[in-house]
């Protein structure tokens, strides 16, 4: 799934060499981009095609939530009450593991462990990549515009990096979530799951922006006195030509690694924020949540913090390593 | 250096600043009443309304905030349900608490900071090592490991691994009493032997991002032309490496050590809710639920100053070491 | 091509000064370059040569509006664009157009050759007869590349083959004149010779003008037909090539040209050593700026600037208040030797080859 993006930067760069109706022949003079030569170099890393595999492997298994419920026979709300003892506790071993129920039972209401964290992996995901997409728009957008016209709007935007780095997300996050859910629900109307979900998206994105905006910001001061583009600039392009055509495809790789590291932050920070309590309503499964209502269990029923615990722990580390090996084959002079 | 600070520290306040205003603000956007949370059982609504007027929460937005902000600097009179005169730097009465927030700040900020301490010190030690020493033995079994070390923990949770923790040393072996604090004066035995959970928890995590690192770091460095210009010298490699090319790589680590510890002193809230210890992060959290204004107002100020002020110290730090930085 | 009357670029006392911070108190100006006063007509070629931090290049970023000027006036065709906006500049950058220095740093490196060469007509939004790709072949083939290399990337090409790849930019939206910004400073001394022919033989063909930034006078000499001389942000001589060359008058200009390495003459014989170091541009020396390094320096030079006057009624002008006479070689060297024939020319033989 991540690896789609340096797909298609070589693509891009392959078809806007030359035009669509360049004969069949030329095809011997094309050259290789940067870009093509990143995918080559992570096309023979071993670690990258594993963690790769597994990364595509659990966003098919997220994608494909609702068939294997239905395969599995399962739902995510199902409660099995009776494979419970009187303490509420699954019967037998490693939480009423069993081959009805893969992961076994969340002590309590006797949900099904196994399609929870299936439906987890999707909000997770779900959350995570359209935090990090959002984040990357917006830092793009306002790194490139401060690093580009400098002046006074570079001034603000770090100011303002500053003061959302000063804030404590946690506890921002924590008072905003009611709030913004209260200004659009009432104190007792039911909370749609798809707009807690929403709303979680939102407060990562108003906090996640500044490290894209940063980096871009950096990237574009290094960038914007080398003659390529006074080159651009000298034969009259706009900003718009600047921004986007000469200096962005230029700085593509440390975006791509800080996408593709971002990610993981974000599912954590959706486990964190479940975790103190906030964000998802009950309904909705999520791994941070699951966690929570899993360590008043620790003693008892130590299977049930153990399957969620070892799912996030997965996916966190299969994008890690995907995004390492990224880095190493877009800067072949990064060590390793 | 003196007009350098001077900005600085200008900018510095002008973000707090803005940080009070936008938690205020974000607290009387919160549509939960904060009365009915306040007020004893059995309030009938003359009693919830005598209690807003003391609050002021009739008053303007802009005289509340500088009602409020007085008190941090001059000291301001609450009234006699709130405790009377408050001294400055007062920053208000928990009717949540039962107690001025001074009060319980100076209750809670010691916790936080005997864990957030020994667990940086603990992380840096840790983590810097392993990554000098994984540079240097570059692609060794020991390289391999550390880096191995230091993916895995990056990639885990601290509420897991803290629940791991515990379930091990003290739910089944029970060599550790359940987590809990101490101060450090009373009893530094039972300071250190409640809280060593919490040090490692952090530690594990922190170290594994800082091996990272400093790996990368040194191995930058270490590329450098004065390293191989040191060592074509015939610079000792023990003198090289741990002179030259240490200093050089160290650097950008102490930047980011000190907005970690600062971003941490400001209340290490899934820590303390993990080990169920009542630091500033817990009751930052246990306020915004409570809707308990001047708790929030306190530790979110509280945080805001340390990030802050870490941020200002890393620059003047930076600006010392590295001459290549302008103080313009 | 309507050479004669009017110019086809003419620059009036042009400056810029960069303010900087010095020290711990106050600012400082830096004049990185003061008063500038040159015509190009069209299809000419002008030499602006000088030390590096003379000011050469900040003057040619000027013209094509890259730095904004501090003082002075810039016309081209007869229009005044010193501080002409984007917007008004446009119609004009197809006039003006510049070659960089370095061929690496002047090419993105993730655009394909044809892409690059593509972009000036791209952002003007010029759609050539026969199409932008045919246009880029046409272009490819002119700097002597081959024209299939289009969807190559610059990584591809070597040094001289880069700079060629700029050259074609440069000429794709067929200007009237070309700032040259040290084209062949950064390219094997081989590869300068063909580069600078290719230049040669395109000014010939299209009638370009040119304005050329060099420090290799060897290299300027084979190229323009006039040269300017710059010292620390000034012009201290300008003048028709040949008496540049043959009959100096202002003892930099002699200096300059007694250091080029002239293999007829083995040995240091005639070699003018300028003393010390080119002053800063923070605080230039009072009167003439190059008194502090001049061996004919007298109280007049401290107390008055020399203005740059025409001499024995020709094109050559000279900022000088003891201009030497007579030919390069003949004059009083500091050392009182003769310089032997400064720059007749092996190194410029060799680059015409």
């Amino acid at each position: 799934m991540s690896m789609s993006p340096v797909e298609g930067v070589a693509l891009a760069e392959v078809e806007s060499g030359g035009d669509a109706d360049a004969p069949k022949e030329e095809k011997g003079f094309v050259g290789r981009s940067p870009g093509q030569l990143a995918w080559l170099r992570l096309r023979g890393d071993r670690t990258a095609m594993v963690s790769g595999a597994l990364l595509v492997f659990f966003v098919l298994v997220a994608l494909s939530a609702p068939l294997i419920e239905l395969l599995y026979g399962i739902g995510p709300s199902d409660q099995f009450q009776h494979k419970l003892d009187r303490f509420g506790m699954p019967l037998g071993y490693a939480g009423g593991v069993s081959g009805d129920h893969f992961f076994g039972l969340e002590p309590g209401l006797g949900r099904d462990i196994f399609i929870r964290l299936v439906y987890g992996l999707r909000t997770s995901l779900l959350i995570a990549f359209a935090a990090a997409v959002i984040t990357a728009v917006l830092g793009i957008a306002l790194g490139a515009l401060a690093g580009y016209l400098g002046g006074w709007l570079d001034a603000v935007i770090n100011w303002v990096t500053d003061l959302v780095l000063a804030m404590p997300f946690l506890i921002i996050a924590l008072a905003l979530t009611p709030t913004l859910t209260l200004r659009f629900y009432g104190e007792r109307d039911a909370v749609s799951p798809a707009f807690g979900v929403g709303v979680l998206i939102a407060v990562f994105a108003i906090f996640g922006w500044t490290s894209t905006a940063r980096l871009v910001r950096g990237q574009v001061i290094a960038l914007r006195e080398r003659e390529f583009v006074e080159a651009a600039k000298a034969s009259g392009a706009g900003l718009g030509h600047m921004l986007f055509r000469q200096l962005l495809p230029n700085i593509w790789a440390p975006i791509l690694v800080s996408f593709s590291l971002a990610v993981p932050q974000f599912i954590t920070s959706e486990a964190a924020l479940s975790f103190i309590g906030v964000g998802l309503t009950e309904e909705t499964p999520s791994f941070g949540r699951m966690i929570y209502q899993s360590l008043v269990y620790l003693q008892t029923d130590p299977a049930f913090v153990f399957f969620p615990g070892v799912a996030i722990f997965a996916l966190v580390f299969a994008f890690n390593l995907f995004g390492d090996a990224l880095r190493d084959a877009l800067d072949p002079k990064s060590s390793r | 250096m003196a007009r350098f600070l001077i900005k600085r520290i200008f900018s510095a306040v002008l973000t707090l600043f803005a940080v009070s205003v936008l938690t205020f603000l974000m607290f009387f956007a919160l549509p939960r009443d904060p009365v009915s949370g306040m007020c004893p059982k059995n309030c009938n609504p003359e009693r919830l309304e005598r209690v807003r007027q003391e609050l002021g929460l009739r008053d303007p937005l802009v005289t509340q905030y500088a009602g409020y902000m007085k008190g941090i600097f001059t000291g301001r009179d609450l009234g006699s349900a709130q405790g009377g005169r408050c001294d400055a730097p007062c920053l208000g009465w928990s009717y949540v608490n039962n107690e001025a927030v001074l009060d319980t700040i100076a209750r809670v900020l010691p916790v936080t900071l005997s864990i957030v301490i020994p667990a940086a010190i603990l992380w840096l030690l840790l983590g810097v090592g392993l990554g000098m020493v994984s540079a240097l033995r570059r692609g060794t079994w020991l390289d391999r490991a550390a880096i191995g070390f230091s993916l895995t923990g990056a990639s885990l949770q601290l509420y897991f691994v803290g629940a791991v923790l515990l379930l091990v040393f003290v739910y089944n072996l029970r060599w550790l009493p359940v987590p809990s604090y101490t101060s450090i004066f009373d009893n530094p035995v039972k300071w250190a032997s409640g809280l060593v959970l919490a040090w490692v928890a952090l530690a594990f995590l922190f170290s594994a991002i800082y091996a990272r690192l400093s790996r990368a770091q040194m191995l930058e460095t270490l590329s450098e032309d004065f390293v191989r210009t040191a060592r074509a010298k015939g610079l000792a490699k023990r003198t090289v490496y741990g002179r030259h090319a240490l200093r050089a790589a160290i650097t950008p680590v102490v930047t980011i050590a000190g907005l970690d510890v600062g971003a941490a002193l400001g209340g290490t809230v899934i820590t303390e809710t993990t080990f169920g210890i009542q630091g500033l992060g817990r009751t930052a959290v246990e306020a915004v639920r409570a809707g308990d204004l001047p708790t929030i107002m306190a530790t979110v100020l509280i945080s805001a100053v340390f990030v802050v002020l870490a941020n200002v110290l890393v620059d003047l730090l930076y600006a010392a070491i590295d001459p290549r930085v302008r103080l313009g | 091509m309507s050479v004669g009357d009017e110019p086809l670029l003419r620059v009036r006392g042009l400056g810029k000064h960069f303010p900087v911070r010095s020290g711990p108190r106050g600012r400082g100006l830096v004049r990185a370059v003061d008063g500038l006063d040159f015509d190009v007509r069209a299809g000419e070629t002008l030499g602006l040569v000088g030390e590096s931090g003379c000011g050469k290049t900040t003057t040619g970023r000027m013209l094509v509006r890259l730095l904004e000027p501090t003082a002075g006036s810039i016309e081209f065709a007869g229009r005044d664009i010193t501080h002409a906006g984007r917007r008004e500049l446009r119609p004009l950058r197809q006039d003006l157009q510049i070659i960089f220095q370095d061929p690496y740093a002047s090419l993105n490196p993730r655009h394909t050759v044809g892409r690059i060469i593509a972009m000036p007509l791209l952002v003007n939004g010029i759609d050539p007869p026969g199409g932008v790709k045919a246009r880029v072949r046409e272009l490819l083939e002119l700097v002597g590349l081959n024209p299939e290399h289009y969807n190559r990337y610059p990584h591809e090409f070597s040094g001289g083959q880069r700079q060629r790849i700029g050259i074609a930019r440069a000429l794709a939206l067929r200007p009237k004149l070309i700032v040259a910004d040290e084209p062949v400073s950064a390219l094997d001394v081989s590869i300068q010779a063909q580069v600078v022919n290719l230049l040669r033989d395109l000014q010939r063909d299209l009638g370009l003008a040119f304005v050329f930034i060099a420090h290799d006078l060897a290299v300027v000499r084979h190229f323009c037909q006039r040269v300017a001389v710059m010292y620390l942000g000034r012009i201290v001589e300008i003048g028709d090539r040949d008496d540049i060359y043959e009959r100096p008058q202002h003892p930099y200009t002699r200096a300059l040209l007694s250091a080029v390495p002239d293999v007829t003459t083995l040995g240091p014989a005639g070699r003018i050593r300028l003393a010390g170091d080119v002053p800063t541009p923070l605080n230039p020396p009072s009167g003439c700026r190059f008194r502090t390094r001049c061996w004919k320096a007298r109280d007049i030079c401290a107390a008055e600037e020399p203005p740059l006057v025409p001499r024995d009624g020709g094109n050559q002008a000279t900022a000088c208040h003891f201009p030497e006479s007579g030919p390069a070689g003949a004059g009083s060297g500091p050392a009182g030797a003769a310089p032997a024939a400064a720059g007749t020319g092996a190194s410029v033989e060799e680059v015409s080859r």
